[in-house]
């Protein structure tokens, strides 16, 4: 492809599998191949620690389900902000374990007490419902880590009528509107939800051609396979950074059948 | 995986025609199994669960009114239509990094299981590539593996249809090593040499084109396709293409190339 300037550039093919892959993927893989990407593959697996599964006698993991009835996950820093400000500040949570994974982007942090700014992915448990899940995912889970992460999280699940609730933010300029985005009041709340959530959203349905990619949809899709009722509210945001006025707009979702009874503090509402 | 959608019994592809795109050049096969399913109004039988795709999810890409506009869509979806023995798995996103090759294992061994009478690869490539001869002329091709050479080699004669030519495999070196090269195809060659290998009757359908708007080359390939499967009735006579009105459009084509744009930039 030739830009206006005359110098030809190569243009990102769709084809999903790029020429040097293509190229590479002509030749038979040597076991030197095999062993870089296996060591590869160990660096970038994902481990879960649950604290509350800890053997008291031998130290080691325990490979038990425990019960689920509720799942909430915050992905990203401005839906774990929100967790954190109006859900885990009622101080009934106890810590339940944590997520350690490495990719390009990050690397989590070891401890609980961690910063908005810090990379963590962590799990709560209500201390009155054990089985009452809670999820902060302050990390890039990556492309080839979000079927892991998934599978090893919902893994320990035994579900018992569970409902998963997902926040989640993005660009404003991913939104795909007849209008410009630029004058489009933000930000603003959209939903997408499994074939088995029967209850009403709390705002209006993420309409087509407009879709959601990254660990929300992992999530989501594995809900809309194996049934489980699940709901992702997707906030729109041109704002990158932590942001109040991003918190904010998810509190419509207080009002929902999963996460009213979470909230103890009455809210004052400016709106 | 195949997971049957609801909790009735999975349904039987037996004897059935498979049709799936690869992702390549200008997502055209994906746009033309696009058409296909929303013109025949076909229903989801399923999903294909896999780590090998990058996950994606939106509310259904063919919806016709209110009610059926909330059904969520996955990355890989199957649809079915009995009538026309005809099963379609469409694929919506690209591959995760190093995946292909396991994407086209469990693809094949779901194929055998299965029991498919015979797997439609739709595809394309890059237009760029072409040499001399090929700018000339029809830029459609097709290729059939071994094991569907008896049924549809006549066919493919009959229709006037152009193989897909092989290259040297080192061009400039020796002209003897012929190979079949489909650049910007994706796993188009991956998946057809594995079929040939293993006895699986798998035809592919592809056009020469460049990233753009691929509209027009998924109509063109769509209608290619329907020369050989007859899905949608031709206007005038059997010879002449479907007319695109004849292909539905579905809603989720819309704003392929972003959101309007702000006044003041005027």
């Amino acid at each position: 492809m030739a830009t206006f300037f005359g110098e030809v550039v190569a243009a990102p093919s769709r084809a999903g599998v790029d020429e040097e892959e293509e190229v590479a993927g002509e030749r038979e893989e040597t076991p030197e191949d095999r062993e870089i990407r296996r060591e590869l593959e160990k660096k970038r697996e994902v481990h879960i620690l649950w604290s509350s599964k800890l053997s008291a006698s031998t130290g080691s993991f325990t490979d038990e389900q425990f019960p689920c009835s509720k799942f909430i996950l915050a992905i990203g820093h401005n839906s774990v902000a929100f967790l954190s400000s109006f859900v885990l500040n009622s101080g009934c949570w106890e810590a339940a374990g944590s997520v350690k994974l490495w990719n390009e982007w990050c690397r989590t942090s070891n401890t609980t007490s961690v910063l908005p700014t810090d990379a963590f992915c962590l799990f709560y448990k209500l201390i009155s419902d054990p089985t009452v899940l809670l999820c902060q995912c302050n990390c890039y889970v990556a492309e080839d880590q979000q079927y892991q992460w998934l599978e090893k999280v919902f893994g320990c699940m035994r579900e018992e009528d569970l409902q998963v609730t997902i926040l989640s933010t993005c660009p404003l300029t991913d939104y795909k509107t007849p209008e410009s985005t630029l004058t489009l009041p933000s930000p603003f709340l959209k939903a997408l939800k499994t074939k088995d959530f029967k209850e009403t959203t709390c705002c209006p349905l993420l309409e087509q051609p407009n879709i959601v990619q990254g660990l929300p949809a992992a999530v989501l899709s594995y809900c809309q396979v194996w049934q489980i009722p699940a709901v992702l509210y997707q906030c729109y945001t041109d704002v990158i950074k932590l942001d109040t006025v991003t918190i904010e707009a998810f509190k419509p979702v207080l009002s929902s059948k999963n996460l009213k009874s979470l909230v103890k503090v009455k809210l004052n509402f400016k709106d | 995986m195949f997971v049957p959608c609801g909790s009735s019994a999975p349904p039987d592809f037996e004897g059935f025609t498979l049709l799936l795109p690869a992702v390549s050049v200008g997502n055209v096969g994906q746009l033309a199994v696009d058409l296909v399913i929303f013109t025949l109004d076909m229903p989801k039988v399923g999903y294909f669960y896999t780590d090998c795709l990058v996950p994606m999810v939106g509310n259904n890409p063919y919806a016709t009114a209110e009610e059926n506009s909330t059904e969520l869509s996955i990355n890989a979806e199957v649809y079915s239509l009995p009538s026309k023995k005809l099963v379609v798995l469409q694929i919506r996103s690209p591959f995760v990094k190093n995946k292909y090759r396991s994407f086209c294992q469990t693809l094949l061994s779901w194929v055998k299981s299965s029991r498919c009478a015979k797997v439609i690869l739709l595809s394309s490539s890059h237009a760029y590539q072409c040499d001399d001869q090929q700018l000339h002329g029809t830029p459609l091709r097709y290729l059939l593996s071994p094991a569907i050479q008896k049924t549809a080699g006549e066919l493919m004669q009959r229709l006037n249809w152009k193989e897909m030519e092989k290259v040297a495999a080192y061009p400039g070196v020796n002209d003897t090593d012929m190979v079949l090269r489909i650049p910007g195809g994706g796993i188009t060659t991956l998946l057809f040499s594995e079929s040939c290998s293993n006895g699986i009757q798998m035809a592919v359908l592809l056009k020469f084109c460049s990233e753009g708007d691929n509209i027009p080359d998924a109509l063109a390939l769509v209608n290619y396709l329907n020369e050989w499967l007859q899905l949608v009735k031709s206007e005038q006579n059997s010879a002449a293409p479907a007319t695109p009105s004849q292909w539905k459009i579905p809603h989720s084509w819309r704003l392929l190339f972003g959101s309007g744009l702000p006044p003041a930039l005027f």
